[in-house]
């Protein structure tokens, strides 16, 4: 044992670092072709006819696919709703490429095939489409007031879905409530935005009727299933692979409806068909956060202590519900967080607009239910002229509540139990750790500025099942190699899960090669998403490690003529224990496979390898607390973060450095929701930012330099004690910044209900103390 | 993401460069290709031609001397940003250019290519316009000098008659001891700005005798504040003067657009020219 726990240097890293990556732009084929996806230019419109006799005289264009180009069992079926739920109303997805009506800008309606990229482009343009434009719905609170226009033709109301979440009686709770505080909080969270677009290329074997592809996504087993239905297909037919990917943080893993045409194109064409989304189509076609409109009471005694919470939250689906309802489930039930809540009503309506549908970014609603409870908790802080930690403070869940059940149904239908974890003793030491007892003299000292702390603290569901597959094998050459489900996009998983296996071996990481992502090496798998990986993954590979390692002391023993028991692993040896007698893993993996002829009855079973599907019975849930601390200049609205700290908890960890990396990255993402990225949209549901000149990302410039703390409070659901550290750094985070700016802004009594907030509104909301010095 | 066809021409002196963009119909001249690569990707223009100025001799050069600075059309931001003379001639648009793009994008970018641009925001058309600038342009039937108040025709349209290149700039320089500031406000460093503030001045036994204030990303062109600058000469530096010329800058025309309102973007002229002049009475060795 050894390598678990250890900050050693990524295995992924040489690679990355010199070029030699390989993502799925880099695979090129012979014959390959290349495709692009021509996409609705309407937020809504009725398609009356495609003229492509235009585009296809061009040189060097091979074909162009319409919806009624497409297989049959593509015209007849709907990309499928994959996850369910009895609340969801209208369970509209979308055809492979559209059929008579688009729904949003950026809908698929035709594949253009041709010798190259650019001619595909130039043909693209001269398809005729005769659209007859409809209404469009640009804004999901709009869209269900009476009167909306219908976001898909034929619909009675623009209700995707309707989720009443009741614990308690919250309105008993606030009938006899001291003090009642009310918040109508808009929040937009804008897109993915990872650095490699989406792309796939779709090789097709003509001798087996069988197809491979390539797809730059977060879990290829659940695109196979979808393809499987598209298609009518068995399973032998369809490998699917994800090479290298350049981020994904949510939508990726999404099966996006062009992947069926271009599947079904390269199969007509007989030939391998590439397509990479730009960055242009990434704007109007990668699946988004997007906007929620909360409107919240919270009820407390006179001691600040919560009696209860009830509102109404309205979720903007798009045109579409590629996840179905998870993400507006999750922001709903993750409101309480870490404080004790009996009582709780929220009713959820979740709308449809024409643009493009939305399915979880990192965070996936939790950032959002943190900014709702964190600014609910400075509220009754203020209204009662309280320390902003010490309310906090009395409204903690306490470690000896833990397993604590929260009275909410999550996601998966299991009731939110939280594991394990100590709330006071998190927020009391990152306190501790930026001096906020010195930090209001600070505050007084610092005349003519204004500086600001704020505090945020969430609790965050990780680990979901249903399991991640692992199949760890040695090889007749003595070669180890693990084989998992797990899709990496940047999370480090080659060298995290080759440090599980490690230990199992008595060897070094580098020793082990993990191969991800490939229907073909693993027969189930579920993918990387909903920081699952370590806990499923790891606790797969873990299980499935020692069955192997088991298994090589069992034929050694065998071989050596010594007790199973004195055997020890060790630099790819089996070795007797305390002695000089050894067998090579290659020679023991050579017996195990056995000899032709010769019976291994009464023995091991034969051949060094297992597959483990750990299945936990719940998620675990870490926990932290971020601290951030800003300066405002009043004159321009410019916030500036000057310090930030987060103290967070994911249980054991593997590896620290990959941990703090994925916690600073997470912060970051979370600063550039607080104050950055914003998708503006027209009237007509046309998106207007649609480059990086106009949508920003936090540049190195903007980004504060992240002090990470651990706490390790091990999960009692998994053998290894883990929790996810996917998505932690951002769910506090936008709380946290929102908290400080307001904070900031003390003195003018301004108070901040937004996310984004841009300078523009601080300076709007400071009115005439904006004009500062210029008075 | 992918610009239709074009064909491109390589030429390597101004007379080759003149006589095609003379001679070629629907003809675009390319010079450090930071807006226009991006234009073509996103087949915003479609020129059937293309010609490259960045093998054209001649283009590329800083000259100061006799109270004027020249500047080739093809001389890259980045030799300018880090060029000693004009750091201490022009300090001015020393300062601006660490606003302009990222170093990256600086070290390919051009002065002629952002006069030509015209990005209402663009840091170089406002020194150009701080300074009463006279652009160059030749063509095959000779050459010409265009003022920048004649230049800006429009959004991000420019004076060049159709066969015409710009190929240099003259300013006059500002005397020794001159004060100077540039304050701009973007979201994020390099972006282009959601207003810039420049000012020239200088001072006489305490009072200002002579200024200059240019403000962008109001309308179409950086505009000079002419009232503001009047208002100051003759002032004595400090709040009152200072808040004066920022409340004529406030009372500019601005637009809006579906991020930033014309009431953010005036109310940014104001304090950045109050911002603006505070520096550079600094600078010049005042007291305000």
């Amino acid at each position: 044992m050894g390598w678990f726990g250890a900050s050693i240097k990524r295995k992924e890293d040489p690679a990355f670092l010199t070029g030699r990556g390989r993502y799925v732009d880099d695979i090129a084929l012979p014959g390959m072709l290349h495709a692009v996806v021509l996409r609705s230019p309407h937020g809504h419109a009725a398609i009356r006819g495609i003229d492509k006799r235009a585009a296809l005289s061009l040189p060097g264009v091979h074909a162009v696919f319409i919806h009624t180009d497409l297989p049959e069992s593509m015209q007849r079926q709907t990309v499928p709703l994959l996850v369910p739920s009895p609340t969801i109303k209208q369970a509209l997805m979308p055809y492979c490429l559209a059929k008579e009506e688009v729904c949003f800008v950026g809908e698929p309606i035709a594949i253009v095939v041709a010798d190259s990229r650019y001619l595909a482009e130039d043909a693209a343009a001269l398809v005729d489409i005769d659209f007859e434009p409809l209404p469009a719905v640009a804004d999901c609170a709009q869209g269900l007031k009476p009167g909306a226009p219908p976001a898909h033709r034929g619909s009675p109301n623009n209700l995707a879905a309707f989720i009443p979440i009741n614990v308690g009686n919250a309105d008993a709770a606030f009938a006899q409530a001291a003090h009642v505080f009310r918040e109508q909080i808009f929040q937009h969270r804008g897109g993915p935005f990872f650095m490699e677009c989406r792309g796939m290329i779709a090789v097709p074997d003509v001798a087996s009727d069988t197809l491979t592809i390539y797809v730059s996504s977060q879990g290829p087993h659940r695109h196979k299933r979808v393809l499987l239905d598209l298609m009518d297909w068995a399973d032998h037919q369809l490998r699917i692979v994800t090479p290298d990917v350049g981020g994904g943080f949510g939508p990726k893993g999404s099966f996006y409806a062009e992947y069926g045409a271009l599947a079904a194109a390269a199969l007509a064409m007989r030939r391998p068909i590439k397509w990479i989304e730009d960055r242009h189509e990434n704007f109007l076609s990668t699946q988004q956060e997007r906007d929620q409109y909360w409107d919240v009471e919270i009820a407390v005694d006179a001691e600040a202590r919560i009696l209860g919470l009830r509102g109404t939250l309205t979720h903007d689906a798009g045109a579409y519900l590629p996840w179905g309802v998870v993400l507006p489930w999750i922001a709903a039930t993750s409101v309480p967080g870490p404080y004790v809540i009996r009582n709780f009503h929220l009713d959820v309506s979740v709308a449809f607009t024409n643009k493009v549908p939305t399915s979880p970014v990192r965070g996936a609603g939790r950032p959002e239910a943190a900014v709702v409870m964190e600014r609910l908790m400075d509220r009754v802080a203020r209204e009662l002229k309280l320390d902003r930690a010490e309310v906090r403070r009395r409204n903690f869940i306490t470690p000896e509540q833990m397993p604590y059940k929260v009275g909410i149904i999550f996601r998966d239908g299991r009731p939110v139990t939280y594991d394990s974890g100590d709330y006071p003793v998190c927020q009391r030491e990152a306190l501790a750790a930026v001096d906020y007892e010195g930090f209001r003299a600070r505050q007084a000292r610092e005349e003519g500025r204004y500086i600001g702390l704020g505090i945020g603290n969430a609790v965050e569901a990780t680990g979901l099942g249903p399991y991640e597959s692992a199949t760890v094998r040695v090889s007749t050459s003595g070669k180890l190699t693990v084989y998992t489900g797990a899709t990496p996009q940047g999370q480090s998983h080659k060298t995290t899960l080759a440090q599980i296996a490690a230990d199992h071996f008595g060897c070094t990481p580098d020793d082990i090669t993990i191969v991800t992502a490939d229907t073909a090496a693993t027969g189930l798998g579920v993918g990387s998403f909903a920081a699952r990986t370590a806990v499923n993954a790891g606790s797969s590979v873990h299980l499935a490690s020692a069955q192997v390692a088991q298994k090589i002391k069992q034929f050694a023993a065998q071989m050596m003529e010594v007790a199973e028991q004195d055997v020890v692993l060790e630099s790819g040896y089996a070795k007797v224990a305390g002695s000089d007698v050894k067998r090579s893993f290659r020679e023991v993996a050579a017996v195990a496979v056995g000899m032709p002829g010769f019976s291994m009855a009464g023995g091991p079973s034969p051949g060094l390898e297992a597959t483990s599907h750990f299945t936990p019975d719940q998620s675990t849930y870490s926990n932290g607390t971020h601290i951030a601390e800003v300066e405002v200049d009043i004159e321009t609205g410019q916030v500036t973060v000057t310090r930030y700290l987060v103290m967070h908890d994911c249980g054991t960890v593997i590896n620290p450095m990959v941990v703090e990396g994925q916690i600073v990255g997470g912060v970051i993402h979370g600063v550039g929701n607080a104050f950055f990225e914003r998708l503006i949209y027209d009237d007509q549901a046309q998106p207007v930012s649609t480059h990086f000149g106009e949508y920003l990302l936090p540049l190195a410039t903007d980004s504060p330099s992240v002090e990470v703390l651990h706490m390790e409070t091990p999960s009692p659901l998994n053998p290894l004690g883990l929790k996810g550290a996917g998505e932690g750094g951002t769910i506090a985070a936008i709380a946290a910044l929102l908290s400080a700016v307001e904070n900031a802004l003390e003195p003018f009594g301004v108070h901040i209900a937004e996310a984004p907030i841009t300078p523009q509104r601080i300076v709007e909301l400071l009115g005439e103390h904006a004009l500062g010095r210029t008075r | 993401m992918k610009p239709p066809p074009f064909a491109y021409h390589d030429p390597t002196t101004i007379e080759e460069a003149a006589d095609l963009i003379g001679r070629l119909d629907n003809a675009m001249p390319l010079a450090g290709g930071q807006s226009l690569m991006p234009m073509l990707n996103f087949r915003v223009v479609a020129p059937d031609h293309l010609i490259d100025l960045n093998r054209v001799a001649g283009l590329s050069y800083i000259d100061i001397k006799d109270g004027a600075g020249r500047f080739g059309a093809m001389t890259r931001q980045r030799d300018i940003e880090f060029s000693a003379d004009v750091a201490k001639t022009f300090p001015v648009i020393h300062q601006a250019l660490k606003h302009v793009g990222h170093r990256q994008t600086r070290n390919r970018g051009t002065i002629g290519g952002s006069l030509c641009h015209l990005d209402p925001s663009a840091e170089l058309v406002n020194m150009v316009a701080l300074h009463d600038g006279v652009l160059e342009a030749a063509s095959r039937g000779g050459r010409r000098e265009i003022r920048i108040a004649d230049w800006v025709r429009g959004i991000m349209t420019n004076a060049l008659e159709p066969g015409e290149l710009l190929t240099g700039v003259m300013l006059k320089a500002w005397p020794v001891g001159h004060g100077s500031a540039f304050e701009e406000f973007a979201r994020r460093h390099g972006d282009f700005a959601i207003t810039a503030v420049s000012c020239l001045l200088t001072l006489e036994r305490g009072t200002i005798n002579r200024a200059a204030l240019c403000v962008s990303g109001m309308g179409p062109a950086p505009v000079r504040v002419v009232e503001a600058e009047r208002l100051l000469v003759g002032a004595k530096p400090g709040h009152d003067a200072f808040r004066a010329a920022a409340v004529v800058a406030q009372a500019l025309d601005a637009m809006s657009d579906a991020y930033v309102t014309a009431a953010y973007r005036k109310h940014l002229a104001r304090v950045l020219t109050y911002r603006a002049l505070q520096r550079a009475v600094a600078r010049a060795g005042g007291q305000g």
